[in-house]
């Protein structure tokens, strides 16, 4: 049996208290003394740097925090999941609560990476399994025996040989008297009951019935509204203004400039427009007319840039200076220059706004000694650290609540929404909330950058890959990862990043960087398995054989093993290989936020003018799956978001200003392009779960463009796909 | 500010709100009735669908006085069921469609309104009637399934 550290062996962890009528409670918190003392500072590196909190109560509930921020990846259901199994009580036995920031209690409450699960496994476990110990030892103490003999199940101890049982609730009492042990046993993962199972989201019932659960929804009695005017476009700065009219308007109440530049940003606060025009007022409605007959000068500050500059900007990108060079293998130039065979192609891909369709907003309430913000925050301990620093304030006396969010896709990393409510509720002096029109979401963004990556590949007589050539470059930077596949599968091998300047804010979002490496590397991987006279499955087996027998180069940041089972799976689920008429199909694998994602799409021509994505298959191996239903929702929903991104999305630029200020111009994938029909299939391996917010993304825009390859007969290198003249059209 | 009776979800309510104010705002400003969610303000992507007796509608689209003629009856996602009994949220629970949640009730109010219309509808007739619906977390074919499962079970 595996046994874990507990991290504690003292009493004081836990606590029985009486609660107001309920009777009583026993309360763990685990790791909590840990954040703060150093002898113990080691045991919180690595994956133990997650808190967590249970409440067992009288009546037989348990009630389970989560600590991260639910943005729509379902933590809030699977984190639970894996307290409430090691625990071994029922499902049904469990609430869950969202737990506000409190960093004395818990570390790292961020949504970003798909890391909440991967870095959060052990310390849930632990912190089941602790509290089942406990209630074995109690249920022992009890009948003066030894916890051996006890077994655990549906939050009850029992004794099988003579029957005996009692609930967890009826052994809180004792349990306040047991020494936490410093190892605890953890359930074998054969013997899981609940992870691998199909849970249903926690929210679901609170969301299908309109409760008030998101930012937007999030009032209190005298909140006052307000929103923001920022530069109409990127490089220009407030000027000065007439509100002379738009101050006369029924229900406004002030209107005044806030500034949110810090001394020191940290990353989390990319910004392009500090100084901003604020219109606070009773209702929203009164507000959004207010703002638009508001008289705005504004100055011209820096460059006002555009996309057809910035295509100009690509094409002469790698040839105006030497980059910076990420990797090299063996001789690439050598043996390029006596090439058999060389590939050669560019892929663009343009900026992408995130969308999330709860548009920003937050509420703040700050006086002269305090501060609260409440609102949906990926980030909202640097948003408290930032906030600190903004209101010349202790962080001590900051409280930041998270609500639930109305998607993230990395938008809400970036918190100066938060800032800005702080600010302008200091200014105004009460209570407001600052809500974002679509149009100030779409057009003061950190964007997805936009990208051009080249690549070479050079083949021998045979059609072996003898060199791989990739620059990347990216306004502002490039996208690769040198250290990723066909890194360590060839021989030679060169990776160089180059960057271009821009003033428009950029940003992560949904898999960062990977969301345009994946296309263009996989779609160029196609060409060079056809110039091969390869299946594109079969060449890329056999690049991953090399990488497993052996691997060329350090650090290579994947395990071949894995990335091939996923094709392999892919492969047998689709009988790849099988002639179907009408069928045409693509493939593509990548490996990010430490899962493995390989995917066939299946195309079908619906007239000479129409095609549609019949099916699209998928395997996926993100080790241990904790909860089968949103996983497989997790990964659906990142196919069919890669689909609309690779396809229809793109954020252009004129004079500075994006092209596109809401859905009219912004083309989001809607019901009937999305595919027919998505199946999801999941390597069992048993290894520690990794995310899945990001990784069925990725690989997504190659995979289709290898299909449409099949069925067009044309390549397809920049995105979105659809921008390409005589692209045919998709339909449901 | 001129005062408006509303029949909204079986009650009348009265507003004291400018006639150009979208229903959208007076549903979620002045009755705190925030299911129905702000998600373009002009029509595009279906956050804020409500039903006006019984067919979808856009509310963000929709001046307040052009509802208050007492024969326009008006449901939101809190007037579709008492406790989430709707055919259609039910079979949103079943399926576990959401992901983030916020498109939903507009989602729903569109499917409801649908099968109100259309109660044996096709797999096409169902991406058509949805396709005014974004959902930026692609939860689309879950939609789609709990959409039909619902047809059955109405
Ligand atoms: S908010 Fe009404 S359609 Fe988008
Ligand atoms: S569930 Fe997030 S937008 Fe639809």
């Amino acid at each position: 049996m595996t046994h874990i550290k507990t991290h504690f062996n003292r009493r004081s962890f836990l606590k029985v208290s009486a609660v107001g009528g309920a009777g009583l409670m026993l309360q763990f918190s685990w790791l909590s003394g840990l954040a703060h003392s150093s002898s113990n500072a080691e045991a919180v590196e690595g994956l133990f740097n997650i808190n967590a909190f249970i409440r067992m109560n009288e009546d037989g509930t348990v009630t389970i925090m989560s600590p991260n921020p639910e943005i729509g990846q379902n933590v809030k259901t699977s984190m639970p999941l894996i307290v409430a199994e090691e625990l071994d009580v029922d499902w049904d036995q469990v609430q869950v609560e969202q737990a506000p920031l409190d960093t004395e209690k818990y570390t790292r409450q961020l949504a970003g990476g798909s890391q909440s699960i991967r870095q959060g496994w052990d310390s849930l476990r632990m912190a089941g399994a602790t509290a089942r110990y406990l209630m074995l030892a109690s249920a022992a103490k009890l009948w003066s025996m030894s916890p051996d003999e006890l077994v655990t199940d549906k939050g009850m101890v029992k004794h099988l040989p003579s029957g005996k049982s009692i609930a967890y609730q009826d052994l809180l009492q004792e349990a306040a008297t047991i020494e936490v042990p410093e190892e605890v046993p953890l359930k074998d993962p054969k013997d899981f009951k609940l992870i691998g199972t199909f849970v249903k989201n926690v929210d679901g019932k609170g969301i299908v019935t309109g409760k008030p659960l998101f930012g937007l929804d999030y009032m209190e009695k005298g909140t006052a509204i307000a929103m923001i005017v920022h530069p109409p476009a990127f490089g220009m700065q407030l000027d000065g203004y007439n509100a002379d009219k738009a101050k006369n308007m029924p229900g406004i109440k002030k209107i005044f400039t806030v500034n949110t530049a810090l001394d020191k940003p940290q990353w989390s606060d990319v910004n392009a427009f500090n100084e901003l025009l604020v219109v606070v007022g009773d209702s929203t409605w009164q507000v959004m007319k207010a703002k638009e007959v508001l008289e705005v000068r504004w100055k011209t500050l820096g460059t006002l840039e555009a996309t057809t500059a910035h295509l100009d900007s690509f094409s002469s990108v790698f040839d105006k200076s030497e980059g910076e060079l990420g990797r090299k293998d063996g001789d690439p130039d050598g043996v390029f220059a006596s090439a058999d065979k060389v590939v050669e192609s560019g892929y663009t891909g343009a900026f992408l706004a995130h969308n999330t369709m709860e548009p920003m907003n937050f509420f703040a309430d700050v006086s002269a000694d305090k501060a609260r913000l409440i609102g949906p925050i990926q980030t909202p301990e640097q948003l408290r650290q930032s906030a600190a620093s903004l209101l010349n304030m202790p962080e001590s006396k900051i409280f930041v609540d998270m609500t639930r969010m109305g998607g993230g896709f990395g938008r809400r990393l970036y918190g100066n929404f938060g800032l800005e409510a702080a600010a302008i509720s200091k200014a105004y002096g009460g209570p407001i909330k600052l809500i974002y029109t679509r149009e100030d979401d779409m057009t003061q963004g950190t964007y997805r950058p936009s990208y051009h990556i080249k690549y070479r590949a050079a083949l021998d007589k045979k059609g072996n890959l003898t060199a791989f050539e990739v620059k990347g470059s990216g306004i502002p930077s490039s996208p690769l990862f040198p250290d990723r596949f066909p890194a360590g599968t060839v021989e030679h091998y060169k990776a160089t990043h180059y960057g271009i300047d821009t003033n428009i804010s950029t940003g992560a979002w949904r898999a960062p960087r990977s969301n345009f490496v994946a296309g263009a590397e996989q779609s160029f991987l196609d060409e060079v398995a056809e110039a091969a006279g390869k299946d594109p499955i079969d060449f890329r087996l056999q690049l991953f054989d090399r990488a497993i027998k052996n691997p060329v180069g350090e650090g290579n940041d994947y395990d071949p093993e894995r990335y091939a089972g996923v094709l392999k799976l892919v492969r047998d689920k689709s009988n790849w290989g099988n002639k179907m008429p009408n069928v045409y199909r693509g493939v593509a694998a990548y490996y990010s936020h430490n899962s493995y994602v390989a995917q066939v799409f299946d195309l079908e021509k619906v007239d000479d003018a129409n095609i549609r994505i019949k099916k699209v298959w998928c395997a996926v191996d993100c080790g241990i799956v904790v909860n089968k239903e949103g996983a497989i929702n997790q990964v659906e929903g990142g196919i069919i978001d890669g689909i609309g991104h690779c396809m229809y999305s793109q954020l252009t630029f004129e004079k500075g200003a994006t092209q596109q200020q809401n859905f009219d111009g912004y083309h989001l994938i809607r019901n009937n392009e999305a595919p027919l029909e998505i199946a999801v299939f999941f390597v069992d391996n048993g290894i520690a779960p990794t995310g899945l917010g990001e990784p069925s993304l990725p690989p997504v825009a190659g995979a289709l463009a290898n299909a449409l390859y099949k069925a067009t007969g044309t390549r397809y290198y920049r995105q979105p796909y659809m921008v390409v003249p005589q692209q045919p059209k998709f339909v449901g | 500010m001129p005062q408006y009776s509303l029949h909204i979800n079986g009650a009348i309510h009265q507003v004291d709100v400018d006639a150009d104010t979208p229903v959208l705002w007076v549903l979620r400003d002045h009755l705190q009735l925030v299911g129905t969610k702000y998600g373009c303000g002009i029509g595009q992507c279906g956050a804020c669908t409500i039903h006006l007796n019984g067919n979808a509608i856009r509310s963000c689209s929709l001046p307040v006085s052009a509802v208050v003629n007492a024969e326009m009856k008006l449901t939101t996602i809190e007037g579709l069921s008492k406790d989430g009994t709707h055919p259609v949220q039910k079979a949103w629970l079943e399926i576990d469609v959401v992901q983030c949640g916020y498109c939903q009730a507009g989602q729903i109010m569109s499917a409801a309104a649908l099968l109100e219309r259309n109660p044996n509808p096709s797999e096409e007739d169902i991406r058509n009637a949805m396709t005014g619906n974004l959902c930026r977390c692609g939860t689309y074919t879950r939609i789609n399934k709990a959409v039909a499962m619902a047809a059955k079970d109405l």
